[in-house]
């Protein structure tokens, strides 16, 4: 379990970063983290030439709130982030505690885990519920890509190979909105065999503004928009949940693995979403004016 | 009195140096010039192969030298194996043996994915395994024999072309009349239950060290394992060395669980390569090869039958039993005959039929895990007396009040021989009070209330039941030699080599109480062939009876020297001479107390006169132990099922357990929280899953999931003390105790709290989508 050869680069100045992305192309990954990279470099799964390493960059290691949304850097790691959102981001907070173990999150970053783009993973499902974005940098320029243009299918993005994620936007919660987070995994710690994150508002003792996105059921996570659909505007009854989240649960296309059936995962969707929107309506009442 | 340290908690004294990453792993041996080498293991199942071309990878980068089969043939024996039935046993049933031959690099033939095919030697590993890659071998696929039961029909391919079909090791065995008791019983309650493949995962895998000294002709070799005396006479066979000229280390070893007590390629390829280089070699596996190429082990069928009459007395049982051992057989009888030995465990049962098949099936090759055949059979057993008990409406934990043993009941001769070949007589323990003791301390008959209440909620909790007998400590001996220094301290030297589980404190406690001396005077070694001629190993729960024993013996020899050479001394008759604290003194005279340094250095020649007596402070001792032991626990576990998701969640876990005279509660409950762990991922998590090719499809700690510190619920222990009438410190082994009850144990409970939907558990691990599967099915039903 040692990896195949590659060069191996430490720049600390973006201009060289990126020329290093744009000279290598698809030959070369960058390093982050490592906590992804790094095993499937030692089970010779990702065989890159070339690896870049960006932890020694300046400049990427903040977390910043601006008016409607914070920015975070990428080289924030999760633990961080974390931490930071027990105060004033509970929502982050509660999915970022799925994230692995401590000593993972110690490491891992929050730009990594969307680069990386594993279907099952707790922040992709968290961006496309917040309705998120990141800003992708390349010589070209800078663009950003919203959440649902950034994941295209299992580990797979729409970041070219000389674009560098620089910082990863998280839209702030409305006022009186409330949110479920909830996954089932094999441990604590372990990816999630399914999860769903939900997030609603109540408006005149309706549902306003709900967004569900479900995760560990598909190639990417998975938003439920028709389920949204029928939720605006209903009264906030359980009836009204579990019709939407059989509606959601039933346009999944999940696949079986090792740890649970493709049958399995779309029950456990469908349960998930009616807790998760449970919470958030439990919450959004207590948060109401 | 001195102090007395034998039943005492004393702190560990080797957990200093692990807690503060001291240790030292044969991953730490570093020696000038040393090469690294890697394997290239088969990708098949089972495949020929005709020739490797070696040319590519020996000429790249850091290369030393690359080995296959044809470079080292005068070198390799087959490797060992164990497990002939013992005379008494060989006489009493008809075994069907069919021996397998593996050799530590395959001649021309993979019988599974993982078996080393070449070796490469190079400056680092890394470019070992580069070079790994470039060999280029033609390889010729075979069909792939995987399922087990599929595997032992005549019609299935078979692994070895001469044998009439796949099973390695089969017999039948009764005992009383099965027939005439199911004849005459009320009820038959017949299940089949399929145990899964999974085994301990060590933290530290394996890793081989070896150097050989021209100088003197001696070859040294670290070795994470847990038997390197085995390692030293399998060595000295291969190499044609006498053993003096082989030194094996087992140095700090992270965790054995019985997989390092198996004998290996590795362990004679590594240190052939030193010898051929003439430069030393290391090799440390990897998790990857860990996975794929160090034993597993598990992986059972059993189809049961319990006789019984209406009120719930079991009167016979019928079992059906195959056990998977992969593509060799290295143990003969050993699992498939404790499988028998332990199928009726506490139960009052006299009529007992088995059919037990072991068969090769292309898959890793098998070999005792802590428990070895025990948590298969308990599963079996205490899962059919569960459905029992439900059929005829009894509660669980009294169908257990009517069939156990009581300590009136003991000793209780099973009427067959043991594994060793002597009768198989419980000699001492209380089944029922066991029992009753595990049901108090988990609350049990308040639980019943507390869980109709919750069911009325919605929430569904369970609670389990399972007890098992083990015979621990099998013998016939381990060495032990106890020797002082000039200032009275103390080295004990045993066989009985650790992996963690606080040999540096046990038999420290049983020397300093023999020798009458203080704790630390103590120091103790295990694992270095060196330091001890002769020895066995740690396995089968066997160390704090054998060597324990042995520590006594021989330390309680050295005091008798001590108590001679002072008698002269002090002139006084040495049965007036007592030992504390380190002190030698006249019974009732505390002014005549000398220190022992004292008595060694009158010992000892000076100028002025001869000393007072031989100067000899050392003994040696290979206490012998003819037949096992007899420990004993019930556990008790509470859980919650979510029946929506399918996740367990375990509460509570109570273990009540009978170990004989407890040297050292700390350790004991160590040793029992262990077990319990690896039982709780045997039950839910846990499993080696290959495909229909037998290609491995958990081959990394991703997918093969071991609970963590998060999935271990609060253990409580409860120590009962029945001592062994079999050894001079009344000893009962305990190692793998723990491990062999909670699959049963929780299987049990989720069946508890998912009774309104008679979920039946069949096969473990039960994880979310095994049980959302089950509780689906009868909710349609
Ligand atoms: C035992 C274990 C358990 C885990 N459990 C979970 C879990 O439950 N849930 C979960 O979500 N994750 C889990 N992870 C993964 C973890 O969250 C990773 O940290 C994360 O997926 C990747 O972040 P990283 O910073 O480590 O990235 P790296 O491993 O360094 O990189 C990952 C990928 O992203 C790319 N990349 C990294 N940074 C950038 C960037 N700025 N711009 C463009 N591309 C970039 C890399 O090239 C690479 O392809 C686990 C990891 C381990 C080892």
């Amino acid at each position: 379990m040692k990896p195949a050869p590659f060069a191996y680069h430490a720049p600390r100045a973006l201009d060289e970063t990126l020329g290093l992305l744009a000279r290598h192309g698809d030959e070369a990954k960058i390093l982050a983290g490592g906590q992804s990279l790094v095993p499937l470099l030692n089970f010779r799964l990702a065989r890159p030439a070339v690896v870049v390493d960006i932890n020694r960059m300046s400049g990427l290691g903040e977390i910043r709130e601006e008016d409607r949304q914070i920015a975070v850097g990428a080289l924030v790691r999760q633990r961080r982030l974390e931490v930071w959102a027990q105060q004033g981001f509970p929502l982050l907070a509660d999915a970022l505690r799925y994230v692995g173990h401590h000593a993972i999150r110690t490491r891992g970053t929050v730009a990594g885990s969307l680069a990386h783009a594993d279907p099952a993973a707790e922040l992709p499902a968290l961006l496309v519920c917040l309705e998120g974005s990141v800003v992708a940098r390349s010589p070209a320029g800078h663009r950003e890509v919203r959440a649902r243009e950034l994941f295209v299918s299992h580990l797979t993005t729409s970041l070219r190979p000389d674009e560098l994620i620089t910082e990863v936007r998280l839209p702030r919660l409305h006022t009186g909105a409330g949110w479920g987070f909830l996954e089932v995994a094999r441990r604590h710690g372990d990816f999630a065999l399914v999860g769903a994150a939900a997030v609603v508002s109540l408006a005149d003792g309706r549902i306003a503004e709900p967004r569900v996105a479900l995760f560990g059921c598909g190639a990417t996570p998975v938003r439920a928009s028709r389920a949204e659909a029928i939720l605006a505007g209903q009264p906030p009854t359980p009836e009204a949940v579990v019709a939407a989240a059989r509606d959601a649960a039933g346009a999944l296309a999940p696949e079986s693995d090792l740890h649970a059936t493709a049958e399995y995962r779309r029950r456990v969707a469908q349960t998930l979403m009616v807790r998760a929107l449970g919470l958030a309506i439990g919450r959004a009442r207590g948060n109401g004016p | 009195m001195g102090a007395r340290y034998v039943g005492a908690a004393v702190a560990r004294v080797e957990d200093p140096r692990y807690l503060r990453g001291e240790a030292r792993y044969v991953d730490d041996i570093k020696l000038p010039g040393l090469l690294h080498a890697a394997f290239l293991r088969s990708p098949h199942a089972h495949a020929r192969f005709r020739g490797v071309d070696t040319a590519r990878a020996a000429a790249m980068p850091g290369v030393v030298r690359v080995f296959t089969f044809a470079d080292l043939e005068p070198f390799l024996k087959p490797l060992p194996v164990f497990g002939a039935p013992p005379p008494g046993l060989a006489e009493r049933i008809r075994f069907t043996i069919r021996p397998t031959v593996q050799y530590a690099l395959g001649p021309g033939i993979a019988r599974y994915a993982g078996e080393i095919v070449a070796m490469v030697v190079a400056d680092s590993r890394a470019r070992a395994e580069d070079a790994a890659e470039a060999l280029e071998v033609e390889w010729e696929p075979l069909p792939a024999v995987v399922e087990m039961v599929a595997a032992a029909r005549p019609e299935s391919p078979r692994l070895y072309p001469d044998w009439p079909d796949n099973v390695a090791v089969g017999f039948t065995h009764a005992i009383g009349d099965a027939d005439a008791a199911f004849g005459a019983a009320d009820v038959v309650l017949e299940e089949r239950f399929r145990i899964q493949r999974y085994v301990g995962m060590p933290i530290e895998p394996r890793g081989v060290v070896a150097a050989f000294d021209r100088r003197d002709g001696t070859l040294t070799t670290w070795n994470s394992t847990q038997v390197p005396h085995f390692v030293q006479q399998g060595l000295a066979t291969a190499l044609g060395l006498p053993p003096g000229r082989i030194r094996v280390v087992a140095p700090d070893v992270g965790g054995g669980f019985g997989t390092k007590a198996a004998g290996y390629p590795e362990d004679a390829l590594i240190p052939i390569a030193a010898l051929a280089l003439g430069r030393p070699v290391k090799w440390s596996e990897d998790r990857r090869e860990h996975m794929m190429a160090a034993a597993h082990a598990r992986h059972q069928v059993h189809e049961i039958a319990l006789a019984a009459r209406r009120d719930g007395v079991i009167l016979a049982v019928r079992d059906h039993i195959w056990l998977d051992l992969g593509a060799y057989s290295g143990w003969g009888i050993v699992l498939p005959y404790n499988t028998v030995a332990h199928l009726l465990g506490p139960y009052r049962i006299r009529n007992l039929q088995v059919e037990v098949a072991a068969v090769v099936t292309n898959k890793t090759p098998s070999a005792p895990y802590r428990g070895a055949g025990r948590p298969e059979t308990v599963f079996a057993m205490d899962r059919a007396v569960d459905c029992l008990a439900r059929r005829i409406g009894l509660d669980p934990a009294e169908i257990r009040r009517r069939n156990y043993l009581g300590a009136d009941e003991l000793p209780w001769d099973l009427g067959m021989p043991y594994r060793d070949g002597n009768p198989l007589v419980y000699d001492s323990g209380d089944f029922r009070s066991a029992l009753e003791a595990a049901l108090a301390a988990a609350g049990y008959a308040e639980f019943r209330g507390a869980q109709k209440r919750l069911r009325e909620r919605g929430i569904y909790q369970g609670i389990g039941i399972s007890g098992y007998v083990e015979g621990t400590g099998i013998g016939p001996f381990e060495g032990a030699t106890v020797r002082l220094d000039l200032a009275g301290r103390v080295s004990v030297a045993t066989g009985a080599a650790s992996a963690g589980q606080g040999h540096e404190t046990t038999f420290a406690q049983v020397a300093a109480d023999a020798l009458g001396v203080p704790l630390d005077w103590v120091t103790v070694v295990g694992g270095d062939t060196a330091a001890v001629a002769f020895g066995v190993g740690t396995f089968a729960s066997r160390s704090a009876v054998n060597a324990g024993s042995s520590v006594h013996e021989a330390a309680t020899a050295v005091r008798a020297k001590l108590v001679r050479a002072a008698a002269r001394l002090l002139e006084a008759a040495p049965e007036d001479l007592t030992i504390e604290d380190g002190r030698v003194s006249v019974r009732g005279a505390p002014g005549s107390a000398v220190a022992l340094a004292q008595v060694i250095q009158a010992s000892l020649p000076t100028f002025a006169r001869a000393g007072v007596a031989a100067p000899d402070f050392e003994a040696t001792a290979c206490h012998h132990v003819p037949t096992v032991t007899w420990a004993s626990a019930v556990h008790v576990v509470r859980l919650q099922v979510d029946p929506e998701t399918g996740v367990v969640t375990l509460l509570r876990y109570v273990v009540a357990h009978d170990c004989g005279k407890v040297i050292n509660p700390r350790i004991v409950d160590g040793q029992v929280h262990g077990g319990v762990a690896q039982g709780i991922g045997g039950a839910l998590y846990e499993e080696l899953v290959y495909d229909e090719h037998g290609q491995l499809l958990t081959g990394s700690l991703m997918d093969y999931l071991v609970p963590t510190a998060m999935e271990v619920p609060p253990i409580e222990t409860v120590h009962l003390e029945y001592p062994s009438p079999r050894n001079p410190l009344g000893v009962k082994g305990l190692g793998e105790g723990g491990a062999i009850s909670p699959p049963a144990a929780i299987a049990n409970a989720i069946e508890d709290a998912l009774e309104p939907w008679g979920v039946r558990v069949t096969e473990t691990p039960v994880s979310p989508a095994r049980l959302l599967a089950l509780i689906g099915s009868r909710r349609t039903a």
